[in-house]
């Protein structure tokens, strides 16, 4: 057994909640809390360091409890789990962006963390100048960026923007020369958060190859992503996290199973387990209708569904929009839905009721789907749960034809017209 | 974060494995909950070096980036200053200049104290405009702040060629105070890295130290002898039955020392006014410590709050 390079022990991480101020119903009260304002806000900001015990009562949330594991030189880990997991904490914990409630971390390498493409990069200095800025930022002399500066600008593909400012670069431009950056970064521990979720399909594939490189040259990787086919592909083991605690620690095919899972059993899970940290429980039930009105998870491929919201609020919610996410088993996002975006207009709503989403074709290939669900008043989140819904669609004959693309080839089925102008009729 | 960079990870491990080991040894580093006094880590703002020579010239080439004067600004600022200075203080209030043409004795003043409010305003916001770096990447953090008080220094070397300018227009003759401007320049940067340390600290968690700010550097420019000599301040004072030293009090501000060291300097228009650098480098050394004590002590509150 040789010594791990990454080791891991009882780390744990408080965060402060949000505190409500209480409202004032009178001139006299309102006045007097007024006056009072600045000691209740220097309390307030002085309680945000939850590094002294004395602050650690009251409205704190553990993003990380008791987290303990060990990484080999070399692994290829994937840190996976829902949102809220702990997984961006346990990353900026590593990273020594932020410092752990308790508990020690033990790194024998040199560390580079990748939680953000571009960090540094300044909108008036040129490209030139940024690669510069954004490599030292990420640790690396400027004798190493002289070294590799050719290959970073062969990467990035922007060789005839390289002396203009980056404001007037476009935003792929950028992220290409952030990334062109970031992927020459030779630590000993590669952190990376979901990057790769950025720029054009033909540049992540670039980025991919580029990362899979990295993990075969012996380095160290963590690697968080959503996306499983990306997870799979590149790691391992992976860590599997749940509520800011490690759920599963193994090879990576038996971990993202059990998080695929764990995620489908979400279905018959309860709302509160769905529901985001620092969201209220306003959303109380969401239920999928098939064609004839029958609730039920398991809809033929394209024909028509209706998802029903019911929410109970403690007051009634102005300007309101609900929005409806489908994911699939992979964790790619598919289709958003939006009250606000297909009527142009916010609604105000009572406290409680029910909100109908009809949708007369559902184009998703047969497979399992997982539905989130979010609510929001005057632009400002109320509530949302992920994975609140699980949707089994089975193969059913949209086109009439009796035929359907395999998923090999397609993610979904949208109606489309031939015309054969050249054929006789 | 504390770091121990030459800690022997695991003393029982056999040497022929080690050998085989990719791990290095040699390099460790911990991260834990920290506690007690913070001390400014200096090998590892060393091993940062590159990226504070970048966050310099950064600062450096986006503060003047799209303008028409560009460094031109450096110049006019304490121009400016001076010449309404002259007017009000030195023409209307008729306020003394120790013998000196009030002009230059307002700027030899006005080019350390432009660094100053500068490097001040500049550092105390480093942290606040770069708060997506803080969370999303490590460096040491003391760097942006330091950045912004090393960053200036350009602009107050385009003033003191104007000074210099001036002094010669005056023909005013060179002494040996010259000498001491470079302990002078020490102390004006030290005091300026102590404060902003203080200040950016308290305003990530503080956004009220960001609005106070103008009036702060207000406030300490009349508490400086930048419009009026030292030399109004008496140096004894019967208050009662005790007999007070205002002067030295005065001086506890070290840039109290810094300006009436330079216009020793460059016009020779008062001695060189030693008691008031010591008393002054004696303060600025508390106040650099404190603050290098009280940021590293923050700091790992940065990400979290910012």
């Amino acid at each position: 057994m040789t010594t791990p390079i990454i080791s891991v022990e009882d780390l744990s991480k408080a965060y402060r909640l949000g505190i409500k101020d209480k409202t004032r119903d009178t001139l006299v009260g309102s006045l007097f809390a007024m006056a009072k304002s600045p000691f209740v806000n220097w309390k307030r900001l002085a309680s945000l360091d939850t590094h002294s015990p004395a602050n650690r009562q009251g409205e704190i949330v553990w993003a990380l409890k008791d987290v303990s594991f060990e990484v080999q030189a070399g692994e290829v880990i994937g840190i996976i789990g829902r949102n809220g997991a702990g997984k961006s904490t346990l990353l900026k914990i590593l990273s020594r962006i932020t410092e752990p409630t308790s508990g020690e971390v033990k790194l024998r390498g040199r560390v580079s963390s990748l939680l953000e493409v571009g960090t540094g990069f300044h909108p008036e200095l040129s490209g030139r100048d940024n690669i510069y800025m954004n490599g030292t930022i990420l640790g690396m002399t400027k004798r190493e960026i002289d070294g590799k500066f050719d290959e970073i600008v062969e990467f990035s593909g922007v060789e005839k923007f390289l002396d203009t400012p980056v404001k007037r670069h476009s935003s792929g431009m950028q992220v290409r020369l952030a990334f062109a950056v970031a992927a020459h970064l030779e630590p000993e521990i590669l952190i990376v958060d979901e990057v790769l979720a950025v720029g054009d399909a033909d540049f992540q594939k670039k980025c991919l190859g580029k990362m899979q490189g990295v993990a075969r040259s012996g380095r160290t990787v963590l690697f968080v992503s959503h996306n499983m086919a990306a997870v799979q592909n590149l790691c391992g083991k992976a860590i599997l996290l749940e509520q800011g605690s490690v759920i599963a620690f193994d090879s990576c095919s038996e971990v993202t199973n059990q998080y695929l899972g764990s995620t489908i059993s979400a279905a018959s899970r309860d709302m509160a387990s769905c529901r985001l940290t620092g969201m209220q429980p306003v959303i109380e039930s969401v239920e999928l209708l098939s064609a004839d009105g029958t609730p039920g998870a398991t809809i033929a491929c394209g024909s028509a569904a209706t998802i029903v919201i019911k929410y109970k609020a403690p007051q009634p919610l102005p300007a309101a929009r609900f929005g409806i996410r489908i994911e699939n088993l992979l964790g790619e996002n598919l289709i958003f839905l939006q009250s606000l975006m297909e009527h142009g207009v916010h609604i105000d709503m009572p406290a409680e009721g029910t909100v109908r989403c009809n949708i007369p074709e559902l184009p998703l290939l047969p497979g399992t789907y997982f539905v989130w669900v979010g609510c929001a008043s005057n632009e400002t989140a109320i509530d949302a749960v992920d994975r609140v819904l699980e949707i089994n669609i089975v193969g059913g004959d949209f086109y009439g034809s009796g035929r359907l693309p395999s998923t090999d080839n397609a993610k979904i089925v949208l109606r489309s017209r031939w015309d054969f102008p050249d054929t006789k009729a | 974060m504390s770091t121990t960079s030459d800690s022997i990870a695991d003393p029982g491990e056999p040497q022929t494995e080690s050998d085989t080991d990719p791990v290095d040894f040699d390099y460790e580093v911990i991260i834990r909950a920290r506690t007690g006094w913070q001390l400014i880590d200096w090998r590892e703002l060393v091993e940062y070096r590159d990226l504070f020579r970048f966050l310099v010239w950064r600062s450096i080439k986006v503060q003047y980036a799209q303008s028409m004067l560009g460094i031109g600004w450096a110049v006019i600022q304490p121009v400016f200053s001076m010449i309404i200075f002259t007017i009000v203080f030195g023409y209307l209030a008729g306020i003394e200049s120790d013998g000196a043409p009030y002009a230059v004795f307002a700027f030899a003043a006005l080019v350390p104290w432009t660094y100053f409010s500068n490097a001040l305003t500049d550092g105390t916001n480093s942290l606040l405009i770069n708060t997506n770096m803080l969370s999303k990447v490590y460096f040491p953090r003391m760097m942006l702040p330091l950045s912004a008080v090393f960053a200036k220094l350009i602009d107050f070397c385009v003033a003191m060629l104007i000074l210099c300018g001036l002094i010669v227009y005056y023909g005013i003759p060179p002494n040996a105070g010259v000498l001491a401007l470079p302990w002078l320049i020490g102390l004006m940067m030290l005091t300026a890295a102590g404060l902003v340390m203080w200040l950016s600290a308290l305003a990530v968690q503080y956004r009220d130290i960001k609005y106070a700010m103008n009036f702060i550097v207000q406030a300490l420019m009349y508490c400086t002898p930048v419009v009026y000599p030292a030399s109004l301040i008496p140096w004894t004072y019967k208050w009662g039955d005790y007999l007070i030293y205002p002067r030295l009090v005065y001086s506890i501000n070290p840039m109290v020392g810094v300006i009436e060291g330079f216009r020793s300097a460059l016009l020779g228009s008062a001695d060189m006014p030693w008691a008031l650098l010591a008393v002054g480098s004696v303060s600025a050394a508390i106040i650099a410590a404190s603050g290098s004590h009280f940021f590293r002590k923050k700091e790992r509150l940065f990400a979290d709050v910012a």
